[in-house]
């Protein structure tokens, strides 16, 4: 480090924390870019949509996995209760107003979230694995079970969504909809990023560092994973009535472990820990999965499979991860 | 006293590692806690911190019974430790680092509305402790890059800011070679005079140069308390701890 540099913080350590989580000019490209599918690629607006949705659910995953550290394999059962929450809305009582059922989504998820969270912090490692597991298994089979309520296997039909503050209406060609999904996306990013960049974001880092040195710093880091787990289940409730509201279909596969497990992988492939990792993440698992099930729909895992041994092998903190240490090693 | 056990003791199945240990610590006290290996040391500052619970007797912070107090309240009533082998958090800067123990004891590491740069006082509060360890030039580096000297000193840095009245330092010099642990010591000895500071260490003449006070712990149990002279004379300290080879 530099004498500048030094005198610098000297000067203000909080203003270096700040110029930590400026917005760059990368971010800012990269949100102009994703309005493109609109202009550029209208053939595949459908695609772009379950891209962004993906993306959000991603985000809220990498929110407890990236940052807090808890490894999960059951995420989707808040995804599912959000979607089940906006379709059940809408077919069962014929409420189709899409803002109010993004925020029940998530709310009932959140409520989820909550409830369990305080299961979460009880275990760790294998343990906390094997319980996320089971609670997204288990709300898998319930919502199979109540098949009066969900439909069952045959999910739910006969939902629609109204128009958007009462004046866009959800056209065929998935204009609205993705416009819709990114500005949702965007406004969870915006929440996610406040999250990661505070004082409670800090002591998530910590725990993901060193949780054992927590307490020793008079932290009770266990409030902290209950509300972190919290927030995270009202994003992916959020993420899961999106999908709802934009496909005007549910069914069980919202709740299901490959949706839970492919998650994850989308993080591996981005990185975690780092928000733009989800994004990326679930841009590429999703494009990939559109282009190689074009060539051969039966075998497209063996290509992600290829991916995510190479990037885990080469790249270990994701493909934004071994990005930035290029981009850093040239500077 | 600022700090008290009364009595504690604690088993491991058969094996006792903390026999009946009755110590008072008083504000502003520079205390050295020696023993051979296994004698217990570690297990006693687990069992002050809370990390252990006592199988009997009591511990006092400020004349209130703290024996079934979870660690994390423990720091925050002002009962801090920090670890014979470094437990920081690698990939934080130290800024950082001590920047959430200050947020933590302020309360404010709850809030996920306000950008962390928004708590102005917490981030100079732990600059300035950071400085006043000589950590100023490194404080923006990731943690896991410092020099191994450095990192200990992070470790008492974190818990200067849970703003402790009483310190355990256990084994602050672990590590470190002969010239670079005068210079930690000379850290402790700087301390604020209010904080009580406990000790582990092994280098006698460290605990001599620093402690006012030096207890011995042998086979879970206190043999002795006294001033540094009077425990280098004890024959039995010589014995059991010292050895011929030191004196």
């Amino acid at each position: 480090m530099t004498h500048n540099q030094t005198s610098a913080i000297v000067e203000s350590p909080a203003r270096w924390i700040r110029s930590r989580n400026r917005w760059t000019i990368f971010e800012i490209l990269f949100w102009i870019a994703t309005l493109a599918p609109l202009y550029f690629f209208p053939a595949y607006l459908n695609l772009a949509s379950q891209v962004a949705i993906t993306a959000l659910f991603a985000l809220s995953v990498d929110l407890v996995l990236g940052y807090a550290g808890i490894i999960t394999l059951g995420h989707a059962m808040f995804f599912g209760l959000g979607a089940f929450t906006a379709g059940i809305l809408s077919s069962r009582y014929g409420w189709g107003e899409p803002i109010s059922g993004l925020l029940l989504g998530g709310m009932v998820a959140a409520l989820a979230g909550y409830v369990t969270s305080f299961l979460i912090v009880r275990v760790q490692h294998l343990a906390l694995i094997m319980v996320t597991l089971g609670l997204g298994l288990l709300t898998f089979e319930l919502a199979n079970s109540l098949r009066w309520l969900t439909g069952g296997t045959d999910g739910l039909t006969g939902i629609s969504t109204w128009k958007i503050f009462g004046y866009f209406r959800f056209d065929l060609w998935g204009y609205t909809s993705y416009a819709y999904s990114l500005a949702v996306l965007f406004l969870g990013f915006l929440i996610c990023r406040l999250v990661v960049s505070s004082s409670f974001g800090l002591a998530l880092r910590g725990i993901r560092e060193n949780v054992q040195r927590m307490p020793a710093i008079g932290s009770d880091y266990k409030w902290h994973l209950r509300k972190v787990y919290t927030i995270s289940a009202a994003i992916a409730g959020i993420a899961g009535a999106l999908l709802t509201q934009t496909t005007n279909t549910v069914t069980l596969e919202v709740l299901s472990f490959q949706r839970s497990a492919d998650v994850v992988v989308m993080l591996i492939l981005g990185g975690t820990g780092r928000l733009y990792g989800a994004i990326i993440g679930a841009v590429i698992f999703l494009v990939a999965k559109d282009q190689l099930a074009g060539i051969n729909p039966q075998y497209w895992f063996l290509w992600i499979g290829i991916l995510l041994m190479a990037v885990v092998l080469f790249m270990p903190k994701g493909i934004l991860g071994g990005l930035s240490r290029l981009i850093r090693r040239e500077d | 006293m600022v700090l008290s056990t009364q009595s504690l003791c604690k088993k491991f199945g058969s094996l006792e590692v903390a026999r009946d240990i009755s110590i008072n610590l008083p504000a502003g006290a520079r205390y050295a806690l020696i023993g051979p290996n296994g004698a217990g040391k570690t297990t006693f500052i687990n069992l002050v911190t809370g990390q252990l619970k006592p199988d009997s007797g009591r511990i006092l912070l400020d004349g209130q019974d703290i024996t079934r107090t979870g660690t994390a309240d423990r720091v925050r009533k002002g009962l801090t430790r920090t670890f014979q082998i470094n437990r920081l958090f690698p990939e934080l800067t130290p800024l950082e680092s001590v920047t959430l123990a200050v947020c933590e004891r302020e309360g404010v590491s709850a809030n996920f509305w306000r950008g962390l740069s928004a708590h102005r006082d917490a981030i100079e509060e732990g600059f300035a402790i950071l400085s006043r360890l000589g950590l100023a030039d490194v404080a923006t580096r990731p943690t896991r890059q410092l020099a191994y000297g450095q990192q200990r000193l992070v470790e008492i840095a974190l818990a200067l800011a849970t703003k402790p009245k009483v310190l355990l330092l256990d084994e602050p010099a672990a590590g470190v070679p002969k010239d670079e642990s005068a210079m930690l010591f000379k850290v402790v000895a700087n301390l604020p005079e209010d904080i009580a500071v406990l000790f582990i260490e092994h280098d006698m003449e460290i605990v001599f140069s620093f402690a006012t006070q030096v207890i011995v712990l042998v086979g879970g149990a206190v043999l002795l308390q006294a001033g540094p002279d009077e425990v280098k004379e004890d024959p039995r300290v010589r014995e059991v701890y010292l050895g011929s080879a030191h004196v």
